[in-house]
Protein backbone atom coordinates (compact mmCIF):
# COMPACT_ATOMS: atom_id res chain seq x y z
CA UNK A 1 0.00 0.00 0.00
CA UNK A 2 1.05 3.68 -0.80
CA UNK A 3 1.63 6.55 1.89
CA UNK A 4 -1.34 8.09 1.95
CA UNK A 5 0.38 11.34 2.02
CA UNK A 6 2.43 10.47 -0.84
CA UNK A 7 -1.11 10.14 -2.57
CA UNK A 8 -3.09 12.74 -1.26
CA UNK A 9 0.60 14.94 -2.41
CA UNK A 10 -0.20 13.86 -6.05
CA UNK A 11 -4.13 14.71 -5.85
CA UNK A 12 -3.02 18.15 -4.21
CA UNK A 13 -0.13 18.67 -7.27
CA UNK A 14 -2.56 18.05 -10.13
CA UNK A 15 -5.84 19.66 -8.37
CA UNK A 16 -4.75 22.52 -6.94
CA UNK A 17 -0.92 23.45 -7.66
CA UNK A 18 -2.06 22.95 -12.07
CA UNK A 19 0.94 20.21 -12.24
CA UNK A 20 -0.14 18.73 -15.73
CA UNK A 21 1.76 17.18 -18.38
CA UNK A 22 2.31 20.61 -20.59
CA UNK A 23 2.10 18.22 -24.24
CA UNK A 24 2.50 15.28 -26.18
CA UNK A 25 4.63 16.14 -28.87
CA UNK A 26 5.00 13.45 -31.77
CA UNK A 27 8.57 14.18 -33.50
CA UNK A 28 7.81 12.84 -37.42
CA UNK A 29 10.52 12.48 -40.24
CA UNK A 30 9.56 14.29 -43.54
CA UNK A 31 12.30 12.51 -45.43
CA UNK A 32 10.57 9.90 -46.83
CA UNK A 33 8.06 12.13 -48.40
CA UNK A 34 10.61 14.26 -50.78
CA UNK A 35 9.10 14.24 -54.28
CA UNK A 36 9.36 15.80 -57.64
CA UNK A 37 7.01 18.53 -57.12
CA UNK A 38 5.88 20.43 -54.90
CA UNK A 39 2.77 18.99 -54.92
CA UNK A 40 3.41 16.01 -55.04
CA UNK A 41 5.83 16.26 -51.86
CA UNK A 42 2.43 18.16 -50.31
CA UNK A 43 0.18 14.91 -50.41
CA UNK A 44 2.88 12.65 -49.24
CA UNK A 45 3.26 15.13 -46.25
CA UNK A 46 -0.20 15.77 -45.81
CA UNK A 47 -0.74 11.83 -45.73
CA UNK A 48 2.30 10.58 -43.38
CA UNK A 49 1.66 13.24 -40.71
CA UNK A 50 -1.89 12.13 -40.87
CA UNK A 51 -1.07 8.45 -40.99
CA UNK A 52 1.24 8.34 -38.01
CA UNK A 53 -0.18 10.74 -35.99
CA UNK A 54 -3.82 9.78 -36.33
CA UNK A 55 -4.31 8.52 -32.79
CA UNK A 56 -2.51 11.07 -30.98
CA UNK A 57 -5.67 12.70 -29.67
CA UNK A 58 -6.95 9.76 -28.95
CA UNK A 59 -4.17 8.06 -26.98
CA UNK A 60 -3.47 11.18 -24.85
CA UNK A 61 -6.88 11.38 -23.76
CA UNK A 62 -7.33 7.84 -23.01
CA UNK A 63 -3.99 8.50 -20.91
CA UNK A 64 -5.26 11.56 -19.23
CA UNK A 65 -8.34 9.62 -17.37
CA UNK A 66 -6.13 6.62 -16.36
CA UNK A 67 -3.65 8.05 -14.44
CA UNK A 68 -6.05 11.46 -13.59
CA UNK A 69 -3.01 13.48 -15.10
CA UNK A 70 -4.30 16.60 -17.38
CA UNK A 71 -2.77 16.37 -20.65
CA UNK A 72 -3.14 19.68 -22.07
CA UNK A 73 -2.21 19.85 -25.82
CA UNK A 74 -1.15 17.44 -28.19
CA UNK A 75 1.19 18.48 -31.13
CA UNK A 76 3.23 17.27 -33.87
CA UNK A 77 6.90 18.62 -34.50
CA UNK A 78 8.33 17.41 -38.30
CA UNK A 79 11.84 17.63 -39.96
CA UNK A 80 12.52 21.19 -41.03
CA UNK A 81 10.55 21.67 -43.86
CA UNK A 82 13.13 23.86 -45.97
CA UNK A 83 15.28 20.26 -45.97
CA UNK A 84 12.42 18.71 -48.03
CA UNK A 85 11.52 21.95 -49.95
CA UNK A 86 14.46 22.19 -51.33
CA UNK A 87 14.25 21.15 -54.75
CA UNK A 88 11.33 23.71 -54.98
CA UNK A 89 11.59 25.91 -52.41
CA UNK A 90 9.71 28.89 -53.99
CA UNK A 91 6.81 26.93 -53.65
CA UNK A 92 7.28 25.52 -49.76
CA UNK A 93 3.95 27.56 -49.22
CA UNK A 94 2.30 24.35 -50.46
CA UNK A 95 4.26 22.00 -47.84
CA UNK A 96 3.46 24.66 -44.91
CA UNK A 97 -0.37 24.92 -45.96
CA UNK A 98 -0.57 20.96 -46.11
CA UNK A 99 1.19 21.12 -43.02
CA UNK A 100 -1.96 23.19 -41.38
CA UNK A 101 -4.61 20.95 -42.87
CA UNK A 102 -3.16 18.14 -41.19
CA UNK A 103 -3.07 19.62 -37.70
CA UNK A 104 -6.36 20.62 -38.72
CA UNK A 105 -7.50 17.04 -39.66
CA UNK A 106 -6.01 15.56 -36.51
CA UNK A 107 -7.35 18.07 -34.42
CA UNK A 108 -3.93 18.59 -32.77
CA UNK A 109 -2.78 22.04 -31.00
CA UNK A 110 -0.07 22.71 -32.98
CA UNK A 111 2.31 21.51 -35.66
CA UNK A 112 6.03 23.00 -35.52
CA UNK A 113 8.32 22.56 -38.18
CA UNK A 114 8.52 24.92 -40.80
CA UNK A 115 12.04 25.60 -40.15
CA UNK A 116 15.08 26.24 -41.54
CA UNK A 117 18.61 25.31 -39.89
CA UNK A 118 20.59 28.11 -41.36
CA UNK A 119 23.95 28.54 -38.25
CA UNK A 120 26.51 27.97 -40.75
CA UNK A 121 25.95 29.23 -44.03
CA UNK A 122 22.23 29.79 -46.36
CA UNK A 123 22.10 28.14 -49.96
CA UNK A 124 19.78 30.04 -51.95
CA UNK A 125 16.57 27.91 -51.84
CA UNK A 126 17.27 27.89 -47.58
CA UNK A 127 17.23 31.88 -48.02
CA UNK A 128 14.19 31.66 -50.69
CA UNK A 129 12.40 29.34 -48.17
CA UNK A 130 12.94 31.76 -45.08
CA UNK A 131 11.20 34.30 -47.51
CA UNK A 132 7.92 32.01 -47.30
CA UNK A 133 8.15 32.57 -43.48
CA UNK A 134 5.47 35.78 -43.39
CA UNK A 135 3.47 34.55 -46.32
CA UNK A 136 2.54 31.42 -44.70
CA UNK A 137 2.36 32.23 -41.41
CA UNK A 138 -0.25 34.70 -42.32
CA UNK A 139 -2.60 32.41 -43.81
CA UNK A 140 -1.96 29.11 -41.36
CA UNK A 141 -3.63 28.69 -38.05
CA UNK A 142 -1.14 25.74 -36.45
CA UNK A 143 1.65 25.91 -38.42
CA UNK A 144 5.11 27.38 -36.40
CA UNK A 145 8.14 28.29 -37.69
CA UNK A 146 11.93 28.47 -36.89
CA UNK A 147 15.14 29.26 -37.91
CA UNK A 148 18.29 28.33 -36.11
CA UNK A 149 21.38 30.83 -36.82
CA UNK A 150 23.58 30.39 -34.60
CA UNK A 151 25.52 27.54 -33.00
CA UNK A 152 28.60 27.39 -30.67
CA UNK A 153 30.44 24.93 -32.93
CA UNK A 154 29.81 26.93 -35.56
CA UNK A 155 29.37 30.61 -34.70
CA UNK A 156 26.32 33.30 -35.69
CA UNK A 157 25.20 33.51 -39.55
CA UNK A 158 24.97 37.21 -39.07
CA UNK A 159 23.60 37.56 -43.29
CA UNK A 160 20.56 35.55 -41.76
CA UNK A 161 20.31 37.14 -38.22
CA UNK A 162 20.12 40.62 -40.69
CA UNK A 163 17.41 38.69 -42.88
CA UNK A 164 15.19 37.36 -39.81
CA UNK A 165 15.13 41.12 -38.56
CA UNK A 166 13.08 41.91 -41.32
CA UNK A 167 11.34 38.25 -41.44
CA UNK A 168 9.94 39.16 -38.19
CA UNK A 169 8.78 43.12 -39.17
CA UNK A 170 6.90 41.02 -42.12
CA UNK A 171 5.41 39.00 -40.06
CA UNK A 172 4.17 41.33 -37.43
CA UNK A 173 3.07 43.63 -41.22
CA UNK A 174 0.68 40.53 -42.49
CA UNK A 175 -1.20 39.86 -39.19
CA UNK A 176 -0.99 43.45 -38.12
CA UNK A 177 -5.14 42.83 -37.47
CA UNK A 178 -4.44 40.56 -34.77
CA UNK A 179 -1.29 42.97 -33.04
CA UNK A 180 1.33 40.75 -35.40
CA UNK A 181 0.31 37.50 -34.12
CA UNK A 182 2.37 35.54 -36.07
CA UNK A 183 5.21 36.66 -34.35
CA UNK A 184 4.34 34.38 -31.83
CA UNK A 185 4.65 31.24 -34.12
CA UNK A 186 8.29 32.23 -34.84
CA UNK A 187 11.13 31.70 -33.21
CA UNK A 188 14.93 32.37 -34.21
CA UNK A 189 17.57 29.79 -32.39
CA UNK A 190 21.15 29.53 -31.61
CA UNK A 191 21.86 26.20 -30.61
CA UNK A 192 18.60 24.70 -31.21
CA UNK A 193 17.71 21.28 -30.23
CA UNK A 194 16.01 18.52 -31.82
CA UNK A 195 13.96 17.08 -29.65
CA UNK A 196 11.70 19.86 -28.27
CA UNK A 197 8.34 19.18 -27.57
CA UNK A 198 7.41 22.42 -26.85
CA UNK A 199 6.02 25.31 -29.29
CA UNK A 200 7.03 27.48 -31.63
CA UNK A 201 10.92 26.46 -31.40
CA UNK A 202 9.81 22.33 -31.76
CA UNK A 203 11.20 20.84 -35.20
CA UNK A 204 12.04 16.93 -35.67
CA UNK A 205 15.65 16.76 -35.41
CA UNK A 206 17.08 14.98 -38.60
CA UNK A 207 19.27 12.80 -36.50
CA UNK A 208 15.88 11.55 -34.48
CA UNK A 209 13.98 8.19 -35.61
CA UNK A 210 11.19 8.18 -38.05
CA UNK A 211 8.84 8.83 -35.38
CA UNK A 212 9.01 10.14 -31.83
CA UNK A 213 7.23 10.86 -28.39
CA UNK A 214 8.80 13.79 -26.89
CA UNK A 215 6.92 14.78 -23.75
CA UNK A 216 7.09 18.48 -21.77
CA UNK A 217 5.91 18.76 -18.05
CA UNK A 218 5.22 21.67 -16.28
CA UNK A 219 4.63 22.64 -12.74
CA UNK A 220 5.68 25.61 -11.90
CA UNK A 221 2.69 25.77 -9.27
CA UNK A 222 3.81 23.12 -7.85
CA UNK A 223 7.39 24.18 -7.36
CA UNK A 224 5.95 27.42 -5.76
CA UNK A 225 3.79 25.33 -3.38
CA UNK A 226 7.16 23.68 -2.36
CA UNK A 227 8.77 26.78 -1.48
CA UNK A 228 6.06 28.62 0.36
CA UNK A 229 6.10 25.11 2.78
CA UNK A 230 9.38 25.96 3.74
CA UNK A 231 9.46 29.89 4.24
CA UNK A 232 12.37 29.71 6.82
CA UNK A 233 14.80 27.81 4.51
CA UNK A 234 18.22 28.87 3.47
CA UNK A 235 18.78 28.84 -0.46
CA UNK A 236 20.56 25.27 -0.31
CA UNK A 237 17.26 23.49 1.51
CA UNK A 238 15.20 25.38 -1.17
CA UNK A 239 17.80 23.72 -3.58
CA UNK A 240 17.24 20.61 -2.40
CA UNK A 241 13.49 21.13 -1.97
CA UNK A 242 13.36 21.97 -5.97
CA UNK A 243 14.79 19.35 -6.75
CA UNK A 244 13.23 16.63 -5.09
CA UNK A 245 9.62 18.15 -6.50
CA UNK A 246 11.08 18.51 -9.97
CA UNK A 247 11.86 14.73 -9.44
CA UNK A 248 8.70 13.83 -8.91
CA UNK A 249 7.29 15.83 -11.89
CA UNK A 250 9.53 14.60 -14.54
CA UNK A 251 8.85 10.82 -13.00
CA UNK A 252 5.49 11.61 -13.84
CA UNK A 253 6.37 12.66 -17.57
CA UNK A 254 8.18 10.14 -17.96
CA UNK A 255 5.63 7.35 -17.36
CA UNK A 256 3.43 8.92 -19.59
CA UNK A 257 5.55 9.19 -22.14
CA UNK A 258 6.89 5.45 -22.13
CA UNK A 259 2.75 4.18 -21.97
CA UNK A 260 2.30 6.86 -24.96
CA UNK A 261 5.23 5.95 -27.10
CA UNK A 262 4.10 2.28 -26.79
CA UNK A 263 0.51 2.45 -27.44
CA UNK A 264 0.95 4.68 -30.53
CA UNK A 265 3.30 2.69 -32.28
CA UNK A 266 6.94 5.52 -31.80
CA UNK A 267 9.70 5.68 -30.04
CA UNK A 268 10.19 6.70 -26.54
CA UNK A 269 12.42 10.36 -26.88
CA UNK A 270 12.41 12.22 -24.03
CA UNK A 271 10.87 14.43 -21.15
CA UNK A 272 11.26 17.51 -21.11
CA UNK A 273 10.72 19.12 -17.64
CA UNK A 274 10.58 22.94 -18.10
CA UNK A 275 8.88 25.58 -15.86
CA UNK A 276 6.55 27.14 -18.77
CA UNK A 277 4.24 29.34 -17.24
CA UNK A 278 0.55 29.62 -18.06
CA UNK A 279 -1.28 33.22 -17.75
CA UNK A 280 -3.14 31.61 -14.37
CA UNK A 281 -2.45 32.97 -11.30
CA UNK A 282 -0.78 30.32 -9.61
CA UNK A 283 1.21 28.81 -12.80
CA UNK A 284 4.00 31.26 -12.90
CA UNK A 285 7.82 31.04 -12.77
CA UNK A 286 7.89 34.79 -11.64
CA UNK A 287 5.68 34.03 -8.44
CA UNK A 288 8.22 31.30 -7.98
CA UNK A 289 11.46 33.96 -7.97
CA UNK A 290 8.96 36.63 -6.11
CA UNK A 291 8.34 33.32 -3.13
CA UNK A 292 12.21 33.09 -2.89
CA UNK A 293 12.06 36.66 -1.94
CA UNK A 294 11.84 39.57 -4.66
CA UNK A 295 9.43 41.51 -3.92
CA UNK A 296 9.12 41.86 -7.54
CA UNK A 297 10.46 39.79 -10.84
CA UNK A 298 13.00 41.72 -12.72
CA UNK A 299 15.07 43.32 -9.24
CA UNK A 300 18.04 42.75 -8.23
CA UNK A 301 18.60 39.67 -7.73
CA UNK A 302 16.19 38.23 -10.18
CA UNK A 303 18.99 36.66 -12.21
CA UNK A 304 20.41 34.66 -8.94
CA UNK A 305 17.05 33.38 -8.20
CA UNK A 306 16.57 32.15 -11.34
CA UNK A 307 19.71 30.96 -12.02
CA UNK A 308 19.45 28.60 -8.60
CA UNK A 309 15.96 27.78 -10.25
CA UNK A 310 17.20 26.38 -13.24
CA UNK A 311 19.81 24.42 -11.99
CA UNK A 312 17.94 22.45 -9.21
CA UNK A 313 15.23 21.86 -11.40
CA UNK A 314 17.77 20.06 -14.48
CA UNK A 315 19.48 18.36 -11.30
CA UNK A 316 15.92 16.95 -10.21
CA UNK A 317 14.81 15.94 -13.87
CA UNK A 318 18.32 14.06 -14.15
CA UNK A 319 17.98 11.97 -11.26
CA UNK A 320 14.69 11.06 -12.01
CA UNK A 321 15.04 10.19 -16.10
CA UNK A 322 17.84 8.75 -18.17
CA UNK A 323 16.13 10.67 -21.11
CA UNK A 324 15.62 14.18 -19.79
CA UNK A 325 16.32 16.36 -23.10
CA UNK A 326 14.71 18.99 -25.29
CA UNK A 327 15.07 22.33 -23.23
CA UNK A 328 14.80 21.38 -19.45
CA UNK A 329 14.50 24.21 -17.40
CA UNK A 330 12.79 27.41 -16.12
CA UNK A 331 11.14 29.44 -19.52
CA UNK A 332 10.37 33.06 -19.11
CA UNK A 333 7.44 33.77 -21.79
CA UNK A 334 6.88 37.47 -20.84
CA UNK A 335 2.93 37.42 -22.01
CA UNK A 336 2.19 33.94 -20.95
CA UNK A 337 3.32 34.14 -17.11
CA UNK A 338 1.38 36.50 -15.02
CA UNK A 339 3.92 37.52 -12.32
CA UNK A 340 6.14 38.69 -16.23
CA UNK A 341 3.17 40.60 -17.17
CA UNK A 342 2.46 42.46 -14.00
CA UNK A 343 5.87 43.22 -13.96
CA UNK A 344 6.04 44.67 -17.23
CA UNK A 345 2.65 46.91 -16.53
CA UNK A 346 4.33 48.35 -13.17
CA UNK A 347 7.57 48.65 -15.51
CA UNK A 348 9.70 46.63 -13.16
CA UNK A 349 10.55 44.62 -16.24
CA UNK A 350 12.77 45.61 -19.38
CA UNK A 351 14.17 43.88 -22.00
CA UNK A 352 17.97 44.51 -20.58
CA UNK A 353 17.15 42.30 -17.37
CA UNK A 354 15.57 39.68 -19.52
CA UNK A 355 18.44 39.58 -21.72
CA UNK A 356 20.33 38.92 -18.32
CA UNK A 357 18.04 36.07 -17.25
CA UNK A 358 18.28 33.93 -20.40
CA UNK A 359 21.63 33.60 -19.69
CA UNK A 360 21.11 31.43 -16.77
CA UNK A 361 17.57 30.05 -18.07
CA UNK A 362 16.30 27.61 -20.18
CA UNK A 363 15.69 29.45 -23.29
CA UNK A 364 15.17 33.17 -24.46
CA UNK A 365 13.63 36.91 -24.76
CA UNK A 366 10.48 35.20 -24.95
CA UNK A 367 6.63 36.08 -26.21
CA UNK A 368 8.17 40.52 -25.32
CA UNK A 369 5.83 42.90 -27.36
CA UNK A 370 7.84 45.65 -28.36
CA UNK A 371 7.06 48.94 -30.66
CA UNK A 372 5.86 48.52 -34.28
CA UNK A 373 7.85 50.84 -35.44
CA UNK A 374 11.03 49.25 -34.09
CA UNK A 375 13.38 49.05 -36.81
CA UNK A 376 14.23 45.63 -38.33
CA UNK A 377 18.02 45.97 -38.05
CA UNK A 378 17.63 46.72 -34.03
CA UNK A 379 15.14 43.56 -34.55
CA UNK A 380 18.45 41.97 -35.89
CA UNK A 381 20.70 43.35 -33.26
CA UNK A 382 18.26 41.58 -30.39
CA UNK A 383 18.87 38.57 -31.99
CA UNK A 384 22.45 38.52 -32.47
CA UNK A 385 22.90 39.87 -28.15
CA UNK A 386 20.72 36.64 -28.01
CA UNK A 387 22.59 34.56 -30.03
CA UNK A 388 26.31 35.59 -28.49
CA UNK A 389 24.88 34.74 -25.24
CA UNK A 390 23.87 31.04 -26.26
CA UNK A 391 27.07 30.81 -28.28
CA UNK A 392 29.44 31.66 -25.55
CA UNK A 393 27.88 29.70 -22.72
CA UNK A 394 26.79 26.25 -24.72
CA UNK A 395 23.05 26.96 -24.33
CA UNK A 396 20.18 27.51 -26.53
CA UNK A 397 19.07 30.89 -26.45
CA UNK A 398 16.07 32.15 -28.72
CA UNK A 399 14.00 35.47 -29.86
CA UNK A 400 10.47 35.83 -30.31
CA UNK A 401 9.59 39.09 -30.12
CA UNK A 402 6.20 41.27 -31.36
CA UNK A 403 6.44 44.57 -33.24
CA UNK A 404 3.16 45.00 -32.27
CA UNK A 405 1.56 47.30 -35.25
CA UNK A 406 0.58 50.84 -34.68
CA UNK A 407 1.28 49.96 -31.01
CA UNK A 408 4.11 51.74 -28.91
CA UNK A 409 5.27 51.79 -25.24
CA UNK A 410 3.17 50.71 -22.70
CA UNK A 411 0.27 49.92 -25.34
CA UNK A 412 -1.77 46.57 -24.67
CA UNK A 413 -1.33 43.39 -26.80
CA UNK A 414 -3.63 41.03 -25.85
CA UNK A 415 -3.09 37.03 -27.99
CA UNK A 416 -5.48 35.23 -25.47
CA UNK A 417 -5.48 32.33 -23.91
CA UNK A 418 -2.20 30.40 -23.29
CA UNK A 419 -0.24 32.86 -25.00
CA UNK A 420 -1.41 35.91 -22.46
CA UNK A 421 -1.34 39.42 -22.77
CA UNK A 422 2.06 41.88 -23.24
CA UNK A 423 2.54 45.48 -22.45
CA UNK A 424 4.30 47.06 -25.08
CA UNK A 425 8.48 47.16 -23.97
CA UNK A 426 10.53 49.92 -24.61
CA UNK A 427 14.11 49.00 -26.57
CA UNK A 428 17.26 51.21 -27.53
CA UNK A 429 16.44 53.84 -29.67
CA UNK A 430 20.19 54.26 -31.28
CA UNK A 431 20.90 52.17 -34.51
CA UNK A 432 22.70 49.32 -34.86
CA UNK A 433 22.29 49.29 -38.07
CA UNK A 434 25.64 49.13 -39.60
CA UNK A 435 26.66 46.76 -37.17
CA UNK A 436 24.07 44.44 -39.23
CA UNK A 437 24.91 45.74 -42.23
CA UNK A 438 28.03 43.80 -42.10
CA UNK A 439 27.26 40.66 -42.58
CA UNK A 440 29.30 37.22 -42.69
CA UNK A 441 29.83 35.23 -39.56
CA UNK A 442 30.85 35.87 -36.24
CA UNK A 443 33.19 33.15 -35.77
CA UNK A 444 32.87 30.14 -33.21
CA UNK A 445 34.03 30.90 -29.99
CA UNK A 446 37.72 28.94 -28.80
CA UNK A 447 36.12 26.89 -26.82
CA UNK A 448 34.24 25.08 -29.39
CA UNK A 449 37.44 23.54 -30.80
CA UNK A 450 37.64 20.22 -28.75
CA UNK A 451 38.12 17.80 -31.30
CA UNK B 1 -3.81 -4.62 -12.70
CA UNK B 2 -4.27 -2.39 -9.72
CA UNK B 3 -5.45 1.53 -8.96
CA UNK B 4 -5.93 3.86 -6.70
CA UNK B 5 -8.84 5.08 -5.25
CA UNK B 6 -8.95 8.60 -3.23
CA UNK B 7 -11.64 9.92 -1.72
CA UNK B 8 -11.30 13.83 -0.51
CA UNK B 9 -13.97 15.97 0.57
CA UNK B 10 -16.12 17.08 3.99
CA UNK B 11 -16.72 14.26 6.54
CA UNK B 12 -20.26 12.98 6.46
CA UNK B 13 -21.75 9.76 7.17
CA UNK B 14 -22.27 6.87 4.12
CA UNK B 15 -18.71 8.04 2.09
CA UNK B 16 -17.02 4.33 2.56
CA UNK B 17 -20.77 2.50 1.67
CA UNK B 18 -21.40 4.42 -0.92
CA UNK B 19 -17.95 4.37 -2.60
CA UNK B 20 -17.88 0.53 -1.99
CA UNK B 21 -21.19 -0.33 -3.03
CA UNK B 22 -20.18 1.55 -6.59
CA UNK B 23 -17.27 -0.19 -6.98
CA UNK B 24 -18.72 -3.88 -6.13
CA UNK B 25 -21.54 -3.00 -8.76
CA UNK B 26 -18.50 -2.45 -11.25
CA UNK B 27 -16.84 -5.50 -10.40
CA UNK B 28 -13.70 -4.20 -8.71
CA UNK B 29 -12.32 -5.81 -6.22
CA UNK B 30 -10.95 -3.55 -2.80
CA UNK B 31 -7.24 -4.74 -1.63
CA UNK B 32 -6.56 -2.22 1.39
CA UNK B 33 -8.21 0.66 2.42
CA UNK B 34 -6.60 3.72 4.60
CA UNK B 35 -8.72 6.30 6.46
CA UNK B 36 -8.24 9.78 8.39
CA UNK B 37 -9.56 12.82 9.18
CA UNK B 38 -7.85 16.13 8.84
CA UNK B 39 -9.07 18.96 10.55
CA UNK B 40 -12.41 17.77 9.37
CA UNK B 41 -12.00 16.96 5.88
CA UNK B 42 -12.21 13.30 4.96
CA UNK B 43 -9.48 11.20 3.03
CA UNK B 44 -9.73 7.87 2.15
CA UNK B 45 -7.63 5.86 0.00
CA UNK B 46 -8.28 2.73 -1.41
CA UNK B 47 -6.03 0.46 -3.43
CA UNK B 48 -8.32 -2.31 -5.73
CA UNK B 49 -8.14 -4.46 -8.12
CA UNK B 50 -9.59 -4.28 -11.39
CA UNK B 51 -8.42 -7.02 -13.47
CA UNK B 52 -12.24 -8.15 -13.09
CA UNK B 53 -14.25 -5.30 -13.65
CA UNK B 54 -16.29 -4.57 -16.70
CA UNK B 55 -15.18 -1.27 -17.35
CA UNK B 56 -11.89 -0.01 -19.21
CA UNK B 57 -9.83 2.08 -16.47
CA UNK B 58 -10.54 5.48 -18.26
CA UNK B 59 -14.41 4.48 -17.83
CA UNK B 60 -14.11 3.87 -14.53
CA UNK B 61 -12.21 6.78 -14.12
CA UNK B 62 -15.07 8.86 -15.04
CA UNK B 63 -17.72 7.04 -13.21
CA UNK B 64 -16.39 7.20 -10.20
CA UNK B 65 -15.23 11.23 -10.45
CA UNK B 66 -19.33 11.35 -11.28
CA UNK B 67 -20.10 10.05 -8.22
CA UNK B 68 -17.90 12.02 -6.63
CA UNK B 69 -20.11 15.09 -7.83
CA UNK B 70 -23.02 13.69 -6.94
CA UNK B 71 -22.15 12.99 -2.88
CA UNK B 72 -20.63 16.34 -2.77
CA UNK B 73 -16.67 14.73 -2.49
CA UNK B 74 -13.79 14.43 -5.04
CA UNK B 75 -13.04 10.62 -5.91
CA UNK B 76 -10.57 10.24 -8.54
CA UNK B 77 -9.65 7.04 -9.49
CA UNK B 78 -6.31 6.14 -10.91
CA UNK B 79 -3.68 3.62 -12.39
CA UNK B 80 -1.18 2.65 -9.45
CA UNK B 81 2.07 3.00 -12.23
CA UNK B 82 1.72 7.39 -11.28
CA UNK B 83 2.25 6.75 -7.73
CA UNK B 84 4.38 4.63 -7.95
CA UNK B 85 6.29 6.62 -10.65
CA UNK B 86 6.31 9.73 -8.69
CA UNK B 87 7.19 8.42 -5.14
CA UNK B 88 9.25 5.58 -5.53
CA UNK B 89 13.19 5.51 -6.57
Amino acid sequence: MFNKYDVLETIEMIEREHLDIRTITMGISLLPCVAGTADATAKKVYDRVCSQAEDLVKVAESLSMEYGIPIVNKRVSVTPASIVCAPFAAQSAKVGRALDDAARTLGIDFLGGYSALVHKGMADYEKTFIETIPEVLSTTEKLCSSVNIGSSKSGINMDAVKLMGGIIKETAARTAEKDGFGCAKLVVFCNAVEDNPFMAGAFHGVGESGTVINVGVCGPGVVQHAIESIPGADLTELAEMIKRTAFKITRAGQLVAREAAKRLGAEFGIVDLSLAPTPARGDSVAQILEEMGLESVGTHGTTACLAMLNDAVKKGGVMASSRVGGLSGAFIPVSEDIGMIEAAERGGLCIDKLEAMTAVCSVGLDMIAIPGDTPADTISAIIADEAAIGMINNKTTAVRVIPAPGKGVGDCVNFGGLLGRASVMPVHGESSSKFIARGGLIPAPIHSNKN
Amino acid sequence: MHAVVTVVGKDKTGIIAKVSAFLAGKGVNIEDISQTILQDYFAMIMLVDISGAKEELAALAESAAELGKSIGMSIHLQHEAIFNAMHRV
